[in-house]
């Protein structure tokens, strides 16, 4: 076996929660609030604050030899982030130590430090140095960064002026071409468009090839096949499984708790969720109304969602979805009133809001339902597992037989023998 | 494709990274006050050069008048000194000209006073890179009031211009311009290491700095001399002195305009406080540092 590169011993860390800030509705109260604050405030100067401490990270430990390529796993708040900061020396560790043998690189954001009124060639420089790049080093690769962002011509201008794909491309590139013994790498295939994502995974497999020490945190589960030899899974901040990839990953999947039966209240008041205060999705009863069916969502059929949502008082929410993941966590459905220009209105208390998906697309499988309320710069409510659904294939008509390797998507399709050379139809079609 | 760096540079580096044995890091959770670590900052001296260089490039984008704010901003408020000063109240200054006589001390005056207040928000306005990235985070405060020089080159330029204009001849004492924007330069970062940590926990900070700059302000000599303080009772004098600025003030005034404003021997005492106070805030924002990501 090679050489350890990473060893951790009983990492922890522990965060404290910040005092839960309470709303003021008139002037007055805020201004008593306020005094109240500073009243507060300047005591904890003088005395040790007995806030509540929860830990984000307890008890890690493992080991890493050069080359091998680790990938980490788990719910939003699993620890994932909290573990990839430790070990890039941006936060400390409360507890537990860990010794790193070699030069670090840090990936935990396309664009590190980009100012948007520079030019991209500043840029480069700029970022180059923040990502820990020599100067000569930057020099020497330069010309390979542009080329790789496919952003030649546009070099010298500001980077405000990027489309949002130009700008993922420019900070990816520039990340790229670091060259350390080890990379830290926190999730930023999750951006940017398809093409850019299959570079992103090329460029990180050569990486890996190159025999460099990688270490991936993602929600991609399809990705962390491809790249990693081991993976780790957390939850609630500890090792929740640690090996080979395989195994991690299929334990993973199954730790759910399976499929939800249509029209059964699905309770989600105890969900792991995000977001703030305010407002909060209680249950979901889903179905899709068809006898045929048994109210079962269907290939092509349709889809109701029926959510609970408590609100604390009168709230225009702008964006209020349903999103539909593979297990994997690849994305594929979402459904946001924000699309239909149509914000939803609650009432205190309780509400009931219906989603009608018209036709579902998804081949018959396993999907999992994420719930979201907020707008375009907050988040009232995220419970990115809400429940799992189990679309059913209705339809069996012909031979009663689908392929053994059906895709994610069904589509409309026919077939039909011409005479003749296949080009001269191609040819014909074009306009 | 990827050009590979030469194994020796590589092994160069993670030498250089060595805490004990080469190329190891170790990370623990760090107790109480801890070392400076100067030799890491100069192994990011090339971060800093690039931090100091986007300070530099930005600091003016998008304004119509770009860089000539750096002389605008002395150059009128030394207008309006010479006005409501020089003018009105006819404060007397050292036998200059009045308007010399003000900007030549509004010239240190102003990189101070940007340097500090800069620094003091600088923190906490990197939000972005302590949160992705690292590095020494000295960086970040001594990046900003190092960029502050090209301001105040621009402003000096002015100055000399001005003493073309006036006649007046820069004394052999220009030599000690050095030292003194030495001084007010420890001084600015000084002070602003303390603000800039303690700004991350309490944002009071924020508004607290101007204030600190106004009052600073009328506590140095640049609107007047400090020969007009004269007659004041001694211990006053001496806690006057105290402060920095007024050597660097009146010790600009002595080695550009031969005022007869030579920096006495409380400048060394002045020169000690200043360092002082630039130490003790380098290992308060070490002690503080370890929490910056996380309060931030």
């Amino acid at each position: 076996m090679s050489e350890i590169v990473i060893r951790a011993e009983g990492l922890g860390k522990q965060y404290r929660i910040g005092e839960a800030q309470a709303r003021n509705d008139t002037l007055r109260d805020a201004l008593a609030a306020s005094v109240g604050r500073a009243w507060r405030g300047l005591r904890r100067l003088s005395r040790p604050s007995r806030r509540e401490r929860f830990w984000a990270l307890r008890d890690v430990s493992f080991e890493l030899a050069r080359g091998e390529v680790l990938g980490i796993i788990g719910h939003n708040g699993a620890g994932k982030s909290t573990l990839l900061k430790i070990l890039s020396r941006i936060t400390e560790p409360t507890s537990g130590e860990v010794m790193i043998r070699g030069r670090v690189g840090s990936l935990l954001e396309v664009g590190t430090g980009f100012h948007s009124e520079l030019t991209g060639r500043e840029n480069i420089y700029l970022n180059g140095a923040i990502l820990g790049m020599t100067r000569a080093e930057i020099d020497r690769k330069f010309d390979e960064i542009v080329a790789f962002a496919g952003i030649d011509r546009f070099v010298d201008t500001p980077v405000k002026h990027y489309s949002s794909g130009m700008y993922l491309r420019l900070g990816f590139s520039v990340a790229a071409h670091l060259e350390p013994e080890i990379l830290l790498v926190d999730e930023i295939l999750a951006v940017g468009d398809a093409e850019f994502q299959k570079k992103c995974l090329g460029r990180m497999n050569e990486v890996a090839r190159e025999g460099r020490t990688v270490i991936f945190v993602s929600h991609n589960l399809d990705a962390i096949q491809r790249l990693c030899t081991r993976c780790m899974m957390l939850d609630g901040g500890q090792v929740a499984a640690y090996g080979p990839t395989a195994d991690v990953v299929a334990a993973y999947l199954s730790r759910g708790r399976g499929p939800v039966d249509a029209g059964e209240r699905v309770d989600l008041s105890s969900a792991n969720r995000q977001g703030g205060s305010g407002v909060r999705f209680l249950s979901a009863v889903f179905g899709s109304g068809s006898a045929e069916a048994a109210n079962r969502p269907y290939t092509g059929g349709p889809l109701e969602v029926a959510l609970e949502i408590q609100a604390d008082s009168e709230r225009v929410v702008e964006s209020l979805a349903i999103s539909i993941r593979t297990l994997g966590g690849t994305l594929l459905v979402n459904a946001d009133v924000i699309e239909l220009g149509q914000p939803v209105h609650l009432e205190p208390g309780a509400n009931t809001v219906v989603f009608r998906i018209d036709a579902l697309h998804l081949n018959p499988g396993r999907y999992m339902v994420s719930l979201w309320a907020g707008s375009t710069v907050s988040t009232l409510d995220y419970i990115e597992e809400a429940f799992e659904i189990e679309v059913v294939g209705l339809r069996r008509e012909a031979l009663g037989m689908t392929p053994a390797e059906n895709g994610l998507v069904p589509c409309a399709f026919s077939v039909e023998t011409v005479p003749g050379p296949a080009q001269r139809m191609a040819r014909e079609a074009l306009p | 494709m990827g050009v590979r760096i030469s194994a020796s540079a590589a092994a160069d580096r993670s030498r250089a990274q060595s805490q004990g044995e080469p190329g190891i890091t170790y990370i623990r959770p760090s107790r109480g006050w801890r070392a400076l670590d100067l030799r890491e900052l100069w192994r990011y001296r090339e971060l800093l050069y690039f931090l100091v260089w986007r300070d530099v490039k930005v600091r003016y984008k998008q304004t119509v008048l770009g860089a000539s704010w750096a002389i605008i901003q002395p150059f009128f408020t030394m207008v309006v000194f010479s006005l409501f000063f020089g003018r009105l109240a006819g404060v007397p200054s050292d036998g200059v000209p009045y308007p010399i006589f003000s900007y030549a001390a509004l010239v240190p005056w102003t990189f101070f006073a940007t340097g500090l207040t800069h620094s003091a928000n600088s923190v906490v306005g990197s939000q972005q890179l302590l949160t992705k990235v690292y590095f020494p985070r000295l960086a970040i405060p001594l990046a900003t009031v190092l960029a502050g020089m090209v301001d105040f080159a621009l402003a000096f330029a002015v100055l000399l211009g001005m003493m073309l204009y006036y006649g007046i001849l820069p004394t052999a004492n220009v030599v000690w311009l050095v030292p003194l924007v030495v001084l007010s330069l420890i001084t600015a970062l000084g002070v602003g290491l303390w603000f800039a940590a303690l700004n991350v926990l309490y944002r009071d900070v924020r508004y607290v700095v101007p204030f600190l700059v106004q009052v600073w302000l009328f506590a140095t000599p640049v609107a007047y001399g400090a020969s007009l303080l004269d007659n004041l009772d001694v211990h006053w004098r001496v806690l006057y002195s105290l402060n920095p600025m007024v050597g660097v003030v009146e010790g600009f005034r002595w080695a550009l305009l031969g005022t007869d404003t030579a920096p006495g021997p409380m400048v060394l005492v002045s020169s000690l406080a200043a360092v002082l106070i630039l130490v003790g805030g380098a290992f308060y924002f070490r002690r503080m540092e370890r929490i910056f990501a996380d309060v931030v």
